[in-house]
């Protein structure tokens, strides 16, 4: 991208509070935040070429680790950190369990969406106080209700709870510093090897590279900044619940990527920004309206824009304005 | 740049599939330097043999040696490592990057870094891809697309270089070029061409090695093959229609 | 004594649900290769025919006869408008079949509401020693049963199960002896849609019927299908038998989310070593 509109998104990021109503500004946060989880995805399945349907199960890691860690330190810092961590840990089990296993793709996938659906039964199960970890009560099928917010602390001075705006920020800055890590990845030599495992892993491995490990630190790379976002998200809310594991979560992320197209990084942040947004539009009708249209939604999709909506709009729009106009001497 | 020394050696080598034995105890040396063409009619036992030398087959039995080290535990990955190019016959390269790309990836694991850049430079000049360096190897006509691939293999600077028809699908003229491109590679390295265009083995000049029925009928120079009666019965009888 | 019977057959019912449930996700999986993530949801429409009829005064078995035939009739309908364009196209089919769960869940929810009343487990309890086993339960095993022996008998016994085996191993050659493998497609994805039919309609008076009926079966009959692997009678039974023996073991040992979660674990470790699922073991074919 261009300096210029790199300027301009960063620009507008920074005025939009002061625009938006402060509910706006709350909601276009968590909307910033499922981007983030987006963008994992398009890592691991635009650039990597794996499908994985376990980015929900690190964000929802990552969710319970900010809470447990935060209700037992007190330090949202610190809570973050250990999302990421936990969420990259578990991927880095999975991932070489599968990789190393030389597990097929679909196979992968499967296996990914097992683990979410175990978390999910096994998470809805421990309402019992007994189920704790320190402090911290994993509360079942409701939860954890009493998460610390996300603060700032610096050394020597009292934390800061960030108040909306700030927080706005704090997530955009997130947000824009991972997008731009990934792209350096992408167009790292690391980032092109890894554009030639998922074009022709074999052909790839004949070249003599070790394709397994390139997938396993994509794929915990993948699943730390999910982690990182399931954080951002429990300490937005200030809660964390099996929900985040459901199948519908999980579908989601995949419908966030295939509407903005994958492959692209920027395009899995407007994907999961539009299909919300939608959501948020149409969930004030009610539950069941929301699965029927993102349901039919996903279905079109995929017969009609198998390479991701939001790219074959652009490609119309550059087929449209593309098309040669009559110079205006020839007018008669 | 001749020498004595054998950079492959396979010792009693066979390969057998159900009821077939497609390679039969085949003794074969190559010695460092060389270039080999192996040839044979369809069913000699050809692709079988480069199969077990390129990794892609375990042997039934007997022994492949590169060097000093024993190639039949390794797979095909590890084969690249280790100092041997493949280049199978059909072209297999990524349709999706350009040429350039295409060479950069194969030179990136050997050099990296800058080193890679210049690598591939030499590569394209070589092979006379320059001009289309950022072309899409989707875009490329066939004959292109084997150089690209045969760039990949150069890149990675290999002692031994195996080649599966190079040639196949290409024009008189770009086979032409290949066999220059091949003599000169051979400056640089060993090489064993497997083929079926005999206008080709003749213009590569080298040593023949002929396979009959998964055994080696007879070994020489391409005349010293030509005047051979057995030969001659089992194969340079008839003309082969190039594919 | 009668708690060792009731233990095995209690064994025995769980593997037989989760093969009634599972056969027809394996026929669609087995003779085209594809996820039909939406087989859940046939399960819930067969679970839907009961409850309507019930609700309009049948009996109980109308419902359960009817609903094959309903959700064939509705397995066509989706094989010939999303499915058949996607064919190969594994990943893409999985996407498509889920966003069609979930539209199907909607639908039914927005007509029927959330919640619905209970059908009457009809039949009655039979003793045995100290404890009891519901006559309906021995009738699930027989159904079960039954669609496997239909299953293979339509497979190997008629002229459209040896057309369609063959049309699975060579589409192309099929086409050139005069048929059309599009027909077969879709014959198979119907048989494959009015089994899970028959299957929820059978279930529903033991588990409550709700839209989401489905959810609770979606993961246990995908992963039997995926370790059975394609070899469809075989390999469905097989892993049926290991996966639901695992479960049920568990189950006893401690509660039935254990169960569950025990079975879903023990298949990934399954599929890490078997490539082939358990099929592996048995020859290609039905």
């Amino acid at each position: 991208m261009p300096y210029l509109s790199r300027a301009g998104v960063v620009l507008t990021l920074a005025a939009l509070p002061f625009v938006l109503s402060l509910f706006q500004v709350v909601q276009l946060t968590v909307f910033m935040i499922f981007s983030l989880l987006a963008l994992s995805l398009d890592l691991i399945w635009g650039f990597g070429g794996i499908l994985s349907f376990g980015q929900a199960a690190f964000f929802g890691v990552g969710g319970y680790a900010y809470g447990v860690v935060g209700i037992n330190t007190g330090l949202s810092m610190l809570a973050l950190a250990g999302a990421a961590i936990a969420a990259a840990v578990l991927a880095a089990l999975l991932g070489y369990f599968t990789f190393y296993g030389r597990v097929s793709d679909m196979y992968f996938a499967v296996i990914t969406l097992t683990v979410t659906l175990i978390l999910h039964q096994v998470m809805g199960t421990t309402a019992d106080p007994r189920y704790a970890i320190g402090a911290a009560r994993l509360g079942g099928y409701n939860g954890m209700t009493n998460v610390p917010s996300l603060a700032l602390e610096l050394p020597g001075r009292p934390a800061l709870v960030l108040e909306p705006v700030p927080l706005f920020y704090v997530v955009a800055a997130f947000l824009l510093c991972i997008l731009a890590l990934c792209h350096g990845l992408v167009r790292s030599p690391f980032g092109r090897v890894l554009a030639a495992i998922r074009e022709d892993e074999g052909r790839t491995e004949m070249l003599g590279y070790d394709v397994r490990w390139r997938k396993l630190v994509t794929f915990v790379l993948s699943g730390a900044i999910a982690g990182l976002a399931g954080g951002l998200f429990a300490g937005w809310g200030n809660f964390i619940n099996p929900q985040v594991f459901s199948l519908s979560q999980s579908a989601l992320v995949v419908i966030w990527v295939m509407v903005g197209g994958r492959g692209t990084l920027h395009g899995a942040i407007v994907g999961a920004l539009v299909v919300q947004h939608l959501t948020s539009y149409l969930g004030a009708a009610s539950v069941s309206y929301t699965s029927v249209a993102l349901g039919l939604i996903l279905v079109a999709i995929v017969l009609l824009f198998p390479r991701g909506l939001v790219p074959a709009v652009l490609g119309a729009l550059m087929r449209v304005l593309a098309r040669p106009r009559p110079a205006v001497s020839e007018s008669p | 740049m001749r020498s004595t020394e054998a950079i492959l050696q396979t010792r009693r080598l066979v390969k057998v599939f159900g009821g077939l034995r497609a390679v039969d105890g085949v003794d074969f040396t190559l010695r460092r330097g060389e270039l080999r063409c192996l040839i044979g009619p369809n069913g000699a036992g050809k692709s079988t043999f480069f199969r077990l030398l390129a990794g892609m087959l375990r042997p039934t039995s007997g022994s492949v040696r590169f060097k000093d080290m024993d190639l039949t535990r390794l797979h095909p990955h590890q084969i690249a490592k280790v100092g041997i190019g493949i280049k199978s016959q059909l072209p297999r390269v990524y349709d999706q990057m350009t040429v350039a790309e295409n060479v950069w990836l194969s030179a990136n694991f050997r050099h990296g870094g800058e080193a890679a850049s210049a690598v591939v430079d030499r590569v394209l000049q070589e092979t006379r891809l320059s001009d289309r360096r950022d072309t899409r190897a989707a875009h490329l006509a066939h004959g292109d697309r084997q150089w690209v691939e045969i760039g990949m293999v150069l890149a990675a600077d290999p002692e031994l270089i195996l080649l599966d028809e190079p040639t196949a699908g290409m024009t008189r003229a770009e086979a032409r070029r290949t066999a220059d491109l091949v003599r000169e590679i051979n400056r640089r390295a060993s090489l064993i061409v497997v083929e079926h265009d005999m206008d080709f083995v003749r213009e590569l000049g080298a040593a023949v090695t002929v396979l009959h029925r998964g055994a080696v009928l007879a070994e020489g120079s391409i005349d010293e093959i030509r005047g051979n009666e057995a030969v001659r019965d089992v194969y340079l009888g008839k003309r082969h229609a190039r594919r | 004594m009668d708690l060792l019977a009731v233990t095995a057959f209690g064994i025995v019912y769980g593997v037989a649900t989760l093969v009634l449930l599972a056969l027809g996700l394996a026929v669609i999986f087995g003779m085209m290769g594809v996820i039909n993530l939406a087989q859940a949801e046939f399960l819930m429409l067969g679970a839907y025919t009961v409850l309507l009829a019930s609700s309009h005064g049948a009996s109980v078995w109308v419902g359960i006869a009817l609903a094959p035939i309903v959700v064939g009739l509705v397995g066509i309908v989706i094989e010939r408008t999303i499915i058949q364009f996607l064919y190969g196209r594994m990943l893409d089919t999985m996407l498509a079949t889920w966003g069609l769960s979930l539209a199907l869940v909607g639908i039914v929810t927005l007509l029927f509401g959330p919640t619905t009343e209970g059908i009457a487990t009809p039949l009655g309890y039979m003793a045995i020693g100290r404890y009891s086993i519901a006559h309906y339960q021995l009738f699930v095993v027989a159904v079960a049963l039954g669609s496997l022996a239909l299953t293979w008998g339509l497979f190997n016994r008629t002229r459209f199960g040896l057309v369609a085996r063959a049309t699975m191993q060579n589409a192309g050659m099929v086409a050139g002896l005069g048929v059309n493998p599009s027909r077969i497609y879709m014959g198979t994805f119907a048989f494959g849609s009015a089994l899970a039919g028959l299957g929820g309609a059978v279930m529903a008076p033991l588990t409550g019927v709700v839209p989401t009926f489905g959810l609770a079966f979606i993961a246990k009959i995908f992963i039997t299908v995926i370790v059975g692997g394609p070899v469809i009678l075989l390999g469905t039974t097989t892993a049926g038998g290991v996966l639901g023996l695992v479960e049920s073991a568990v189950s006893y040992a401690s509660t039935p989310i254990y169960g569950q979660v025990a079975m879903l674990v023990f298949a990934i470790v399954l599929l890490r070593l078997l490539p082939q699922g358990l099929s592996g073991f048995w020859r290609r074919g039905v």
